[in-house]
């Protein structure tokens, strides 16, 4: 009897523990080589629906046609889900080979960590053509991922409602933004959404303003020496803070989220609420999927550079945005890089353009950018005579978050423009 | 709330582990002491092993998954706690207790302790008296009762996210139903929103929480209410006892172990509130609503700061433990006792 017991038990133990192991085994992904002599390539991305999603699988099929033996494992997810699912990737040390980074403190992270690829030989026609367009992903000269899409920050606005408030052109500096903001008030109409909620949408603006009122070198060296002592910084502050007060902003926008539901700082000026927001790239896109028609604003939809800044050190030019590159894990298969290589083909590039996927990065490709407003994006980015990758990928998230924050209680009238410099200061020399 | 209902579960069956283990310590103890024992005594010892072994079979499964799924997390999330880390790579950066100072001198953090410690007098302060009110009215006989306690019921039945995400939407600015509603009658609701005015926002959280978990608190009263024996009212009323002296002087005293039981777990879950904050306000606007367990999040998973993420998982653990234990002592502690033990104690005070 007692023999039987302990049996009974030592099985029921041995069956939950495989259970549950069995459990955790099944989630680490599939072999890179296997026996037989066929190559998995895991190929991780955001484009998880409609034409885009199509796209890609046909891409892999292209690839895996030319090159005989790989088989690409696609896994297509929403870009939130991704990047959870990378964070549990890398920790797991259980990363896809190829992959999206967005480049500054995030990718030297990465690199620290000794999970990213250096494609500098490897990839050294790419970065050729890519050039300045691949400044955010290198690292002491080496270069770690290759960027396909890179967008630059601006206002996109509803042409209509600029007209109907007697506002014939474009703002060019920040008093004229200034007084646009006066005048769409005047006929009735907010002037500019904010999603300050989700913090980032507001601390673009300190970005941006930081990117006018610094000199490039003051830029860069901020990167790289993690010091934000420059006085620069803090006149950043004071023209944002300028434009709080004017309050331009909708209502509510402390709570307003970015781009989730028809209330969000997207959803007011795609359904005509609002005349203008300063966002990424992404704008049109995700403004169209918050229409009923799926169009957005359409016809009406412009964009315009961020303002310049009287007496900034910053070039006007210069712009702020940011992108998305493929990196190649450091244990992945050569085969790997070939593939991250085709991606940034004229062919592969020109369809991603067609299909509005995002902004190509192949000099060849750009004229198949068919959106007039984003035609007329990429006509700034590749103008500017300098790129700066927002603040919160190029510090990297701890900093990044910390001044996001400190900018969000600047919009809520609890901060000013020393804390911000200080709060960012003091996130900085933790990391140093 | 579930993830207490949880808790609770495995406090229940960690609980009979203990006396399981305890008894069979005291029975150990008897043969350990040598103590000059019946011959039938030693017989039975075969069996006391059996039993031995067939508690620690049966209950093996769920020590297993309080292993792996309770004290492993718990375990790491304090290695985590004393290193600097990124949340990949090797932990190889320690730096000792430097994350609990970064954390309890964080003011963000210590805000959201405030918070918290609002939270949970304030869902006392309100529930309590509410709930009471509708569990007595609810426990009248009428027509409509059970259709009455469903719709009190119903919100707590509601998924947090989608009551949050409702909620959301109903307490937008100008275009919210709430504000279109109050519009109707001339009154402005705020101009930045309710959700939108640092000084409203946690209120208006609280006011949503109470909506939430109304429901709950009605339902305990009135499973406390169907305890309490009807010859105690029948008494009472041929004494000649009006309606508000029974509610005073029986119900609500005999009601006392469900209130207390109820408080605790209103305690507990407003320890512990995360879902309804991340929706409605993400612990903004300005941090004036943020809660220990949204720090952590936006710590962790946001700012990839794992350490003083973890390190504010520990201290939050404590906090509730500290809370939960002295609870335990000082409100519960009666209730635990055995009842005729409760009664000798009563008559030894009188």
């Amino acid at each position: 009897m007692k023999s039987t017991s302990r049996t009974a038990k030592i099985l029921a133990l041995a069956a939950t523990g495989s259970l549950l192991f069995s459990g955790c085994a099944s989630g680490s992904s599939a072999q890179s080589d296997s026996a037989d002599g066929t190559t998995t390539i895991t190929w991780w991305h955001n484009s998880n629906n409609g034409e885009g999603k199509a796209y890609y699988e046909k891409v892999a099929k292209d690839f895996e046609a030319t090159h005989e033996g790989v088989h690409i494992e696609i896994q297509a997810m929403q870009h939130e889900d991704m990047l959870t699912k990378l964070d549990a990737a890398f920790q797991s040390g259980d990363a896809p080979d190829v992959y999206m980074e967005r480049g500054g403190g995030e990718l030297a992270a990465h690199v620290a960590a000794g999970l990213t690829k250096d494609l500098s030989e490897l990839a050294s026609d790419e970065i050729g053509f890519l050039g300045d367009t691949a400044g955010g992903w290198q690292i002491d000269g080496k270069t770690y991922a290759l960027p396909y899409s890179l967008g630059a920050a601006g206002f996109w606005y509803n042409k209509a409602l600029f007209k109907k408030a007697g506002i014939d052109k474009a703002p060019e500096t920040w008093q004229e933004l200034l007084d646009a903001s006066t005048k769409l008030k005047d006929a009735g109409i907010t002037p500019i959404s904010v999603g300050a909620g989700d913090k980032w949408p507001a601390a673009h603006y300190w970005y941006y303003a930081a990117v006018r009122e610094c000199a490039e070198q003051t830029l860069a060296d901020s990167v790289t020496n993690l010091d934000f002592s420059d006085q620069c910084f803090v006149k950043a502050g004071e023209d944002v803070d300028q434009l709080i007060k004017a309050e331009p902003f909708n209502a509510g926008f402390l709570s307003t989220p970015a781009q989730s539901g028809p209330t969000s700082a997207s959803g007011l000026p795609a359904t005509g609420k609002v005349a203008m927001e300063l966002a990424g790239h992404w704008e049109p896109g995700v403004m169209q999927g918050l229409t009923e028609d799926g169009k957005g604003l359409g016809d009406d939809t412009g964009w315009f550079s961020f303002p310049a800044i009287e007496g900034g050190a910053g070039n006007p030019e210069a712009q702020l945005g940011g992108g998305d590159a493929w990196a190649v894990a450091q244990d992945a298969p050569d085969e790997a890089v070939e593939f991250a290589k085709y991606m940034l083909s004229e062919k592969v590039q020109r369809g991603f353009a067609e299909l509005d996927m995002g902004l190509p990065t192949n000099p060849k490709a750009k004229d198949a950018v068919a959106d007039p407003a984003l035609a007329s994006m990429i006509d700034a980015r590749d103008k500017a005579p300098y790129f700066q990758l927002y603040f919160d990928t190029a510090f990297g998230a701890s900093i990044g978050g910390a001044m996001n924050d400190e900018i969000a209680l600047l919009f809520a009238g609890k901060s000013d423009a020393q804390k911000i410099v200080d709060a960012s200061q003091n996130a900085a020399d933790l990391e140093k | 709330m579930i993830r207490i209902v949880a808790q609770e579960v495995t406090y229940v069956t960690g609980a009979a582990a203990e006396t399981s283990a305890s008894q069979t310590e005291t029975a150990r103890r008897a043969v350990g002491a040598g103590m000059t024992e019946k011959p039938q005594r030693r017989r039975a010892k075969p069996a006391d092993r059996r039993k031995t072994l067939e508690i620690l079979f049966f209950i093996s499964p769920a020590l297993i998954l309080i292993a792996v799924f309770m004290l492993l997390p718990i375990i790491q999330a304090v290695r985590y706690s004393v290193y600097n880390w990124k949340g990949f790579g090797p932990l190889v950066d320690f730096v000792g207790l430097k994350n609990y100072a970064r954390v309890l001198q964080n003011e963000v953090f210590t805000d959201a302790m405030i918070h918290n410690l609002i939270i949970i007098g304030g869902s006392i302060a309100l529930q309590l008296p509410i709930g009471l009110g509708i569990a007595l009215l609810l426990n009248r006989k009428m027509k409509v009762q059970s259709l009455l306690r469903t719709i009190i019921f119903v919100p707590y039945v509601l998924s947090e996210v989608i009551a949050g995400v409702i909620w959301f939407q109903l307490l937008q600015p100008q275009y919210g139903v709430i504000d279109t509603i109050m519009s109707k009658f001339g009154i402005q609701g705020p101009a930045q929103g309710w959700l939108g005015t640092p000084e409203l926002a946690l209120w208006t959280v609280l006011a949503v929480l109470t909506w939430k978990y109304l429901g709950l608190a009605v339902i305990l009263f009135l499973a406390g209410l169907q305890g309490v024996p009807s010859e105690l009212y029948e008494a009472a009323e041929i004494d000649g006892a009006s309606w508000w002296q029974i509610q005073r002087k029986i119900t609500i005293p005999l009601l006392g172990p469900t209130l207390r039981t109820w408080g605790f777990l209103s305690m507990i879950g407003s320890l512990q509130l995360f879902d309804m904050v991340w929706i409605l306000t993400g612990g903004g606007p300005a941090n004036s609503t943020t809660t220990m367990a949204s720090f952590l999040v936006s710590e962790g998973t946001k700012r990839q700061n794992f350490g003083v993420a973890a390190a504010a998982s520990v201290i939050l653990f404590i906090v509730a433990l500290i809370l939960a234990v002295s609870y335990q002592q000082f409100v519960l502690k009666r209730d635990a006792q055995p009842a005729d033990e409760r009664i000798k104690a009563k008559k030894v005070k009188a």
